[in-house]
Formats: structure tokens, sequence, C-alpha cells
């Protein structure tokens, strides 16, 4: 009754039964039909969201935003597009074409193949692949690759060493975002999302915040969004790894990364938000997919708020940042959650939530003593006296006015 | 039905081509992908004999990741010292690395 | 031909023309993307093959990870930007006489295969293979260590 999507899937696959047509060829031609129309809703999303973002900076930067096109300027992102397509499309000499041209589609095709394993209801699934996880980790891979076949292709060095701070940015923050995201694996015993968000009685968030925490930081930094945006920074290495990119090219790759950030928060509710889980979620699947895009566009509006907020990361910090302390303190969090999850196993639920909530925060408090300590001694390190260069006095004796 | 001679017909031709490829180039980095060529075909294979022979059995998986991890390993190695090479000699033709001939 | 059989050779044909392509491109750069697209090919031919763990992790290692190095390696050991002069050794008329003889030959080795894969304990193995992976890490990082004079 509140399953739209399922309840047409069927009668048209009664339909072109009816018509005479063989079993495989109806479930090819439904499966097509599937995939045209999950990646449409995406890419219209999409659409949305370019005004979403300019609103929102708008509004924490004290301002209105665009507000001339239609109402409240929702028109705006069709503006957009439209002078996007209207542009000169150049090609740099020297390019590599079929790479060059290549490499904006993948970077949206990428964001797009991550949809089709996030459950929007408990009967709505692209495809119920009991390895989801480790897909999305493979799909976040493909991303890297779109990045270099832009920056090799563009026949220019600039474009290439931004291409490479990317790489080494997203090929870093893979690390500890796989091992954070195999704590929720770890507490549903299983790598399919939809057994994932079935399992959370209580939503994971309250259950191992510290994982949510690394999995979001790690997430925009494989975005590529402030803080952690040096590869597109504008003032540091002049757009970096697309700078020769225009029109409609430049606007797939800054489709694709909004489309991405919507993706990450989708998956981020999925794994720690509950997904479509609420009131009523089970009886009306409709109303799960409501849910799911409240909690992500929640967690979409944080991600906004964090950019606005942070000024921009240095790479040798950024990479330090993963390295040094990202991947030990994930590492330190799953040994301690499987151990706790084996030990406390069968205990009722709020036994269960108190004691990795107190786990959690027995790690954070830990890890915020070493980074005080830390912290003081790099103080002591910068406030000692430096030897500052001066010249001899015999140097610049002459030099001095007699009075 | 797609039948295990097929899988094994198919994981022999790109052993060969990869078989090739170790042989005839003279850029190291092109040997090593030939060697990567060669690796994938031998997962293909053990995995096909897997699952036409004993898919109740996991070694067969087991194996095939073994090999996956030999194979991550070597590539990261191989990599290193052909940087490491390029910056004594500036070169990766493997013709031209011949110190040790005699 | 059933959709399987059909799947099945567009992929083949996909992965060997991929294959082929590797070993015969020119620019490096362009070997390193025909390769990523045999891998690719070679995933789905996992996916065939009822193993869904292997598609997904041949992606994430070998696209993810193994391609990027070498896309790494070959754009920091390139003399110029353009690649010049024949790309293959002299003598490689053999290695397609080899090849050529080696895949007419495979029947023997069926058996072989057979018994290679016979039951027995795993976990010993993948330890070793852990060893050996942290062993290659440490290795790679101090070969590649550029040493500071």
């Amino acid at each position: 009754m509140g399953d739209p999507i399922n309840a047409i899937a069927n009668w048209l696959s009664g339909w072109l039964t009816a018509l005479g047509l063989p079993a495989s060829l109806v479930t090819v031609i439904l499966m097509v039909l599937g995939v045209v129309v999950l990646a449409s809703f995406v890419l219209i999303v999409d659409i949305l969201l370019v005004w979403v973002e300019r609103k929102v900076v708008a509004r924490f930067q004290d301002r209105l935003g665009p507000n001339r096109l239609g109402p409240f300027g929702l028109i705006q992102p069709v503006a957009d597009i439209i002078k996007l397509l209207i542009k000169e499309d150049i090609t740099p000499v020297g390019a590599d074409r079929i790479i060059y041209n290549i490499a904006p589609i993948m970077a949206l095709a990428v964001v797009l193949l991550l949809w089709a394993v996030i459950p929007f209801a408990p009967t709505i699934l692209g495809a119920d692949v009991n390895v989801a996880v480790l897909y999305i980790v493979a799909v976040g891979a493909l991303g890297t690759l779109g990045v270099i076949m832009a920056g090799w292709a563009s026949n220019n060095k600039y474009a290439l060493l931004g291409a490479f701070r990317t790489v080494a940015q997203m090929v870093s923050y893979e690390v500890p975002m796989v091992i954070a995201l195999l704590v929720p694996v770890l507490l549903a015993r299983s790598m399919g999302l939809q057994v994932i968000v079935n399992a959370q009685e209580p939503w994971y968030i309250l259950v191992a915040p510290l994982a949510a925490i690394i999995f979001l930081i790690t997430s925009i930094a494989e975005l590529g969004r402030a803080p952690f945006d040096i590869n597109e920074a504008e003032s540091e290495i002049v757009a970096g790894f697309h700078i020769e990119y225009t029109g409609m090219k430049f606007g797939l790759f800054y489709a694709g990364e909004l489309l991405h950030a919507l993706t990450v928060s989708a998956l981020f509710s999925t794994l720690f938000l509950g997904g479509w889980r609420g009131p009523f979620a089970e009886q009306v699947p409709i109303l799960g997919v409501v849910y799911l895009f409240i909690k992500a566009f929640f967690i979409y509006w944080v991600i906004m708020w964090i950019k606005y907020s942070f000024p921009r990361l240095r790479i040798d910090q950024m990479l330090g940042f993963s390295w040094k302390f990202l991947t030990p303190l994930a590492l330190a969090l799953l040994i301690v959650t499987a151990i706790l999850d084996k030990v406390i196993e069968g205990v009722s639920t709020p036994v269960y939530v108190i004691s990795h909530l107190m786990a959690n925060l027995i790690i954070a408090w830990g890890t915020v003593q070493l980074l005080r300590t830390y912290a003081r001694f790099e103080r002591k390190r910068v406030a000692e006296v430096r030897p500052v260069a001066v010249a001899p006095e015999a140097d610049y004796k002459e030099l001095i006015v007699q009075e | 039905m797609i039948s295990l001679s097929y899988y094994l017909v198919f994981s022999a031709a790109l052993f060969c081509i990869g078989l090739y490829g170790v042989l005839a180039r003279k850029n190291a980095v092109a040997v090593l992908m030939g060697i990567e060529l060669m690796l994938n075909a031998v997962i293909v294979n053990v995995l096909a004999f897997w699952r036409f022979r004993t898919p109740e059995l996991i070694a067969g998986q087991a194996f095939a990741v073994m090999v996956f991890a030999v194979a991550a390993a070597e590539v990261a190695v191989g990599l290193a010292l052909f940087i490491s090479i390029y910056r004594r000699r500036h070169t990766v033709a493997a013709d031209e690395i011949d110190l040790l001939k005699w | 031909m059933t959709a399987m059989q059909v799947v099945f050779l567009v992929t083949a044909v996909v992965t060997l023309g991929g294959a082929v392509m590797v070993v015969t491109a020119r620019n490096l750069v362009h070997a390193a993307l025909w390769l990523i697209l045999t891998l690719f090919g070679v995933a789905v031919m996992f996916a065939l093959l009822n193993a869904p763990f292997f598609t997904v992790v041949q992606v994430v290692i070998y696209i993810g990870a193994i391609s990027i190095l070498m896309i790494f390696a070959i754009m920091l050991t390139r003399r110029v930007m353009q690649d010049s002069g024949p790309q293959v050794n002299p003598g490689w008329w053999m290695s397609i006489l080899l090849a050529l003889l080696l895949f007419g030959g495979v029947d023997p080795l069926l058996a072989l295969g057979k018994a290679l894969v016979s039951p027995d304990g795993y976990v010993l193995p993948f330890e070793l293979a852990s060893v050996l992976l942290l062993a290659a890490l440490i290795g790679a990082i101090v070969v590649a260590w550029e040493k500071k004079s």
C-alpha cells in the first residue's frame, strides 16, 4: 500500500509478461528501468543541491543568497546550468583528448554508483549486495582514478601537481575510513547495508560515536571539501586538477562534488543514524525514504557548516593528521570495540549501549590527554629562543652615521 | 551454460598475453603490467576451479586471497625498486639497466 | 545463447582486447588505463564466478591501489613528457611464438591444477601472507627512501 515503487514494478512486469516477452528479458528491462529511474532521481536532487549550497553559504556569511530568479531563488540552478552549457568548449593544446573527456564523466558516474547500495526503505533498495560496505570503499578508490585522469590529461604542471596532492590525500584518508567503517560492520555482524540498518535498534551513533566522527572527518577529506580542499583552493594552486576544464565539464566536476557530499551524508545516515528507521517506516515504506533524506540533508548541512567555519589545512598538516592521528586512533577504537563486543555478548540493550558509549568516551578522553601533552611539548619547542642571523659588527660599522 | 573450459581458455589467453608483455617490452613498468595480467589470469583460474570443482570448500577462495596479497606486495616493492633505479641511472628501460652483465 | 553466455563473451572480449592494448600501447599512461579496463573485465569475471567478494576486492586493491601506484611510478620515471623510440625489445617475435606455444599446450596442466586445490588448513598461509605484506611495506619504503646527503 505504501510502497509505490514495488507496486509499479510488479504491475509493469505483469503487463510485459502478458505481452509475451520471455522472463529474462522482462527482468533485464525492469533492471534497466530501475537504474534509469534511480539515476534520474539522484541527478534531479543534485540540481536542488546547487541551490541549497548557495543559500546556506549565504546565510552562514550573513547575507541573503540568490533570491531573484523564481521564489527564493529556486530557478537559480537552471540559470547556472544554461550558463555552463553555452560556454565555449576549450581543449588545451597537447591534451590527451579521450582521457580529457572521460575524466569528468568518471567523476560523476562514480558517485552515481554509490546510490545503488543505499537502502531507501525496507523494500526499496537498488542492489542488496552482502559486501556493500566493501563496495563503498571500492567506488571511493575509483574516484581517485578520475582525479588522476583529469590532472594528467590537462597537459598542465599545476593540474598534475594538484592531481598528485589530491590522490595522496584521498589514499591517505581511505585507511582510517575503512577502519572506521569496520566498526558498524562489526556491531551488525554483516557488511550488507540493509542488515546494518535493520540491526540499529539503538542508533549506532550512540553506540560508536567516535567511529562516526572519524568516518565523517575522513569522508570530508575524501570529498576534497574544506577544510581539506587544498586541491581546489583558488589562492593556492589555482583550482588544482580541474584548471583546464570549462563549461559543462567543470559543471560535471562541481555537481559531482556536491552529489558526493550528499551521498556521503546518506551513507553516514545509513551506517550511524539508522537509515530509513523512524516511526511507522516498516508499515509505510515511502516514509522510510522521507526519513532517510531528512537525516541525509541534516548531515549535509553539518558538512557545509564545517566547510564554512574552518580555515584550510596545509598538505603536510593534512597528511600528518591522517597517518599520525586518525589511523592509530581508528585502529585502537576497532580493537577495543571488538574485544568489548565479544566480552559483553548477550546483555540487554541499555547495558550494551552504555558500555560501548563508555569505551568510546574513555578512548576520546585518553586521546584528548595525549593531544594536550603533545601540544604542551610543541608550545615549549616553539617558544625557546632560536638563533637569529645577525651580521658581525665590522661589516656595518662604516654605515653607522656618527652623531 | 558456461562450463569450466571457457574460463580456463580465457585465463590461459590472458596469461599468454601477459607473458608476451613481460618478454617483449622495454620499459620496466610495462613489464610489471604484464606480470599483473599473469597474476590476474592465475586468480581467475583458481576461482574457476573452486567454483566448478569444490564450491563447498573455502580453501579455493583462501588460495585466491593469498595470490592477491602476494601480487600487491610484489607491485609495491617492484615500483619502489624502479623509482630507486631511476634516481641512480635516470632510466627504466630494461635493456639499459645492464650493470651486472658480463 | 543464454544471457550469461552473452555476458561472458562480451566480458572476455573486452578483457582480452584490453590486455592486448596494454602490451602494445606506445604511450605508457595509455597502457596503464587499458590495464584498468582489463582489471575491470576480470572483476566482472569474478562476479560471473559467484564470488562477489573478489569483485569488490579486485576493484579496491588492483584498480584502487595497484593501478594508481603504477600510474604514479610512470609519471615519476619519465625522462621527457612524450614517449619516443620503439617500445619493444628486439626479438619480440620469439615472445609471440612462446606465448602461442604455451597457449596451445595447456592440457597437461589441468591435472596439476586439480591436484593443487585439495583441502587443507589455510590459517597459517594467511598469517604468513600478512607478515609478507608487512615486510614488503617496510622494504618498499626503505628502498625508495631518498638519502639526504
